[in-house]
């Protein structure tokens, strides 16, 4: 590293450093805010310092039922981080070999990704209401609607978080060695077993990635969520409502709160990952340390 | 990295093995007991991808080919009819030709989202390339590559909405900026533009989106050969002709990938146009949003036909910059 930095690395380590700031400073701004004494109103300067807002958060008053978006949100985005992490590494595991539809399916799930999300959310509120449409005039006894969190929403959520999922599991097989599969399968494990104690334990570190793009994607999901949640709002929604009505800062205490999930959601998915990826290292290769 | 692979994926089944099926029967026993495995493993394979195929099947495609379909459907104020009717376009259009030489409602709308669209395009792609320069060319070790790229990446796994709610405190009335401003004498009264404005709107676009410029565009920059940037410095070129000349043109894939996904969003965004914009300003995406609310699903459909349509052909007219796919 003794080679003298050019003038360039200066000007832009600025650049970067100002971008960063761009990124958090306003975050920042309302994590502050959001200890507000309870006079303080929507702006600097801070009027005392107070829990005053996280309070009323939790007692619900004011504000429409957080407590139930908020759990909402949470099982819906455990639910698609399940799913996420299945489907994905399912369908990757599959783009190792050949099958039939394999670039047809490639190719849909980067037109779902770069789909404008209202036309996504809009299509599938039309079919739910299509089928309802077919379920009453039908006559099905005491249906009303099949929209909701786990239908229509999920599959709302799944159809952006699952791209993000295949292209993670590109990256990782790209790097991946197919010898330590044939060894495994030369020494006589069958295919589960090849998956399982070889593939897997490889890759684990990765798929944590895959989970920490599922859940943080559902968790913040807006765009997709507006048209085909059904008649309950998740989180995102509720917060949107909010910017029109609010001139608390009860906004800032919720945005905080709604951070804090997703920092500690990222948090534990990096420790994780750090954790699995020493233990790769310790365990990893015994080359060279002669007959064990 | 990720792109070569995407192609290795994507051209798979091109390699399908169908001379060997067809060869079963002029071959010996081996050749069947080979072609069988063969089948059986990529059966396995088309079994592991049919979860997701169905997920997208029922949530993607079917819903396309419905709002296709159901955009030529007949409405009255309360319900859709099936029956084929074009009336979702003709009223999306209405008036454009009479109210000649004026411009009409929906080309006024597309309008502006295409000038918020290439305000913010430019904008993301200057700052997301220079940053992504700096990532891949001058941080030089690989931990601090990472630690950085992490710290790009987080405010991503964050919330949209509260990342615009943030600028509240901020560009408000009695924001810091303008407080700023009136302390330091610079004006007079409070600027009122700053917030629910188009200014606001493309600031926070700018500040939701670089992301998706910076990522592609660090993936084409760290698989240049520095040999060719050295060589282009031994041949006498000064350090703006290489960028210009050598690292613009194989960086052209990332950019294009990237203004892809900038592209995309911006054109149907109606969140933050709405948050930041205060409401006030019309958009493509907006457009669909109000027709739905007012549960006019066939208009609503036409709608988010036409935007697909113009869509398609700016990122059509992306790829003849360069064939992403010999990228992918």
């Amino acid at each position: 590293m003794g080679e003298k930095r050019p003038r360039s690395f200066y000007v832009l380590a600025a650049f970067f450093a100002a971008y960063v700031l761009f990124l958090y400073g306003p975050m920042i701004a309302i994590y502050i805010l959001s200890f507000q004494g309870p006079d303080g109103g929507l702006t600097f300067p801070m009027n005392g310092v107070s829990l005053v807002w996280f309070s009323k958060l939790f007692a619900g008053t004011g504000i429409v039922d957080i407590g139930a978006a908020f759990k909402r949100s949470l099982k819906l985005g455990i639910v698609v981080m399940v799913l996420t992490v299945i489907i994905s590494v399912s369908a990757g595991m599959a783009f190792r070999k050949s099958f039939r539809g394999a670039s047809f399916l490639f190719y849909v799930a980067i037109a779902s990704l770069i789909m404008p999300s209202i036309i996504t959310s809009l299509g599938i509120a039309l079919e739910f209401r299509l089928l309802d449409d077919f379920a009453i005039k039908r006559g099905v006894e005491g249906w009303t609607t099949a929209m909701g969190l786990f239908t229509s929403g999920l599959g709302a959520h799944l159809t952006w978080t699952l791209p993000f999922g295949l292209l993670i599991m590109f990256a990782i097989f790209n790097r991946f060695d197919g010898r330590l599969e044939e060894a495994a399968r030369d020494l006589g494990a069958t295919s589960w077993q090849t998956f399982r104690h070889v593939v897997l334990p490889i890759i684990l570190p990765s798929v944590v990635g895959i989970g920490l793009f599922g859940f943080t994607l559902s968790w913040d999901e807006l765009a997709r969520s507006s048209q085909a949640i059904g008649s309950v709002n998740t989180l995102p929604l509720e917060l949107q409502g909010l910017t029109t009505t609010v001139t608390k800062p009860d906004i800032y205490a919720l945005g905080t709160l709604t951070s804090a999930v997703s920092f500690l959601v990222i948090f534990l998915a990096l420790i994780v990952i750090l954790v699995l990826q020493a233990r790769q290292r310790r365990h990893g290769s015994d080359a060279g340390k002669g007959l064990v | 990295m990720l792109s070569r692979d995407l192609a290795r994926s994507a051209q798979v089944p091109l390699q399908l093995k169908v001379p060997l099926r067809f060869d079963k029967s002029r071959f010996g026993l081996t050749e069947i007991g080979c072609s069988m495995v063969q089948d059986r493993k990529s059966f396995v394979a088309w079994l592991q991808s049919v979860p997701m195929m169905l997920v997208f099947a029922l949530f993607f495609l079917l819903p396309m080919l419905l709002v296709t379909i159901v955009s030529a459907w007949d409405y009255n104020e309360y319900e859709m009819i099936p029956a084929f009717s074009l009336r979702g376009y003709s009223d999306t259009f209405e008036g454009c030709i009479a109210d000649l030489p004026d411009l009409c409602t929906i080309l006024k709308t597309y309008l502006n989202t295409l000038k918020l669209c290439f305000l913010t395009w430019s904008l993301t792609l200057l700052i997301g390339f220079t940053v992504a320069y700096f990532l891949a060319f001058h941080v030089r070790s690989k931990t601090w590559q990472i630690v950085l790229t992490l710290l790009c990446t987080i405010p991503f796994w964050t919330s949209n909405v509260i990342r615009m709610i943030a600028w509240i405190p901020l560009l408000g009335r009695n924001g810091l900026v303008n407080k700023g401003l009136l302390g330091a004498g610079l004006v007079q009264q409070p600027v009122e533009w700053l917030l629910y404005s188009e200014f606001s709107v493309v600031l926070a676009l700018v500040h939701l989106f670089t992301f998706f410029m910076v990522v592609p565009i660090f993936n084409s920059l760290i698989r240049i050969d520095k040999r060719l940037i050295e060589a282009a410095y031994d041949a006498g070129a000064s350090g703006w002709q290489t960028l210009v000349n050598v690292v613009i043109p194989l960086a052209k894939p990332g950019i294009v990938i990237g203004s892809i996904f900038v592209i995309t969003i911006v054109m149907g965004d109606f969140v933050t146009i709405g948050v930041m914009g205060g409401g006030q300003i019309a958009s493509a995406g907006k457009i669909i949003e109000t027709r739905l609310n007012a549960l006019q699903f066939p208009a609503a459909a036409a709608n988010a036909v036409i935007l697909l349509g113009v869509t398609i052909m700016i990122i059509a007219a992306l790829t003849r910059v360069v064939d992403i796919r010999k990228e992918l």
